[in-house]
């Protein structure tokens, strides 16, 4: 995809929806070097007061990112990426797992042929990311 | 524990350099099911303008977080490491970080503060090449919870 010419305040990027399950979190811990057991034991999960598995936030993050790079085709573009944590993505010991969805839309248009993307980052209903924001370089 | 404030500004020395690798790239993205070819395929890479293939805007954390980690390693950061969780991230890309980059993290405190009984901790680490070069500063907050 690329970032449509006409892009302005208001302008929407493609809905998102990734699927997250266990064997996802195992990958991600190897692939960032992150073994917290929460992202992948219940026992200790629960004993931390977590209704079970969560997903790493920094997985949620980055499928967040994806949606924004997915849009401008080149991730290179994206030069300033920031969340704030709030709920965890509880992710069952299921083949389904849990959803997260991303929804994004140009929040201003900046200076040197930048703009800000605000997401709206949500799993089981619930925002799990707030003040979810990309600047992305135009050119 | 409250945090003391004149931690702020504290600096710790220059991590060991970080030689990034496109397999490690490439495994990144896979773990994040990202598809994109500029991180797999050079020569996409440089018909997109980079010198070799780039990592997602995310990667920097395998780098940064394990950096950041030397500010709970210090004795006067009287913080529980059991408690802590990730409260905010933030990457600010001066340019994409690329296979064949060597990597030095510096880790500086930016924030620390007690808030309700939770204390927060802001280390900010600045990724840049071997030679100097400014490649990303990556910002967490860190998050102890009270004991209540």
């Amino acid at each position: 995809m690329s970032i449509p010419a006409d892009v302005a305040v208001g302008t929407e990027l493609p809905q998102q929806v990734y699927r997250v399950t266990r064997a996802d979190l195992v990958r991600y811990a190897g692939a960032s070097g992150d073994f917290n057991p929460i992202h992948w034991n219940d026992r200790v999960a629960t004993a931390v007061g977590l209704p079970g598995v969560i997903a790493h936030g920094m997985f949620t993050m980055a499928l967040a990112g994806r949606a924004v790079t997915d849009w401008t085709g080149d991730p290179g573009a994206l030069v300033e990426y920031q969340v704030r944590f709030g709920r965890p993505v509880v992710v069952p010991d299921d083949d389904a797992g849990a959803e997260v969805t991303v929804s994004g839309r140009v929040g201003a248009l900046l200076d040197d042929d930048r703009i800000r993307v605000d997401l709206a980052v949500t799993s089981d209903g619930e925002k799990v990311l707030s003040l979810a924001r990309a600047t992305v370089r135009l050119t | 524990m409250a945090l003391d404030r004149d931690l702020v500004g504290r600096s710790y020395p220059p991590s060991a350099v970080y030689e990034v690798g496109r397999a490690k790239i490439a495994e990144f993205a896979a773990a994040i099911g990202d598809g994109s070819p500029l991180y797999r395929d050079a020569e996409a890479a440089r018909a997109a303008g980079h010198p070799d293939v780039i990592a997602p805007p995310t990667f920097a954390i395998a780098v940064s977080l394990e950096a950041a980690m030397v500010v709970l390693d210090d004795p006067d950061v009287a913080i529980d490491y059991s408690r802590v969780v990730h409260g905010e991230q933030k990457f600010a890309h001066h340019r994409p970080i690329r296979a064949g980059d060597r990597l030095v993290a510096t880790t500086t405190i930016d924030a620390a503060r007690t808030v309700a009984g939770n204390d927060l901790l802001t280390a900010r680490v600045d990724l840049t090449t071997e030679d100097g070069e400014a490649v990303c500063t990556a910002t967490s907050m860190l998050v102890a919870r009270g004991e209540t």
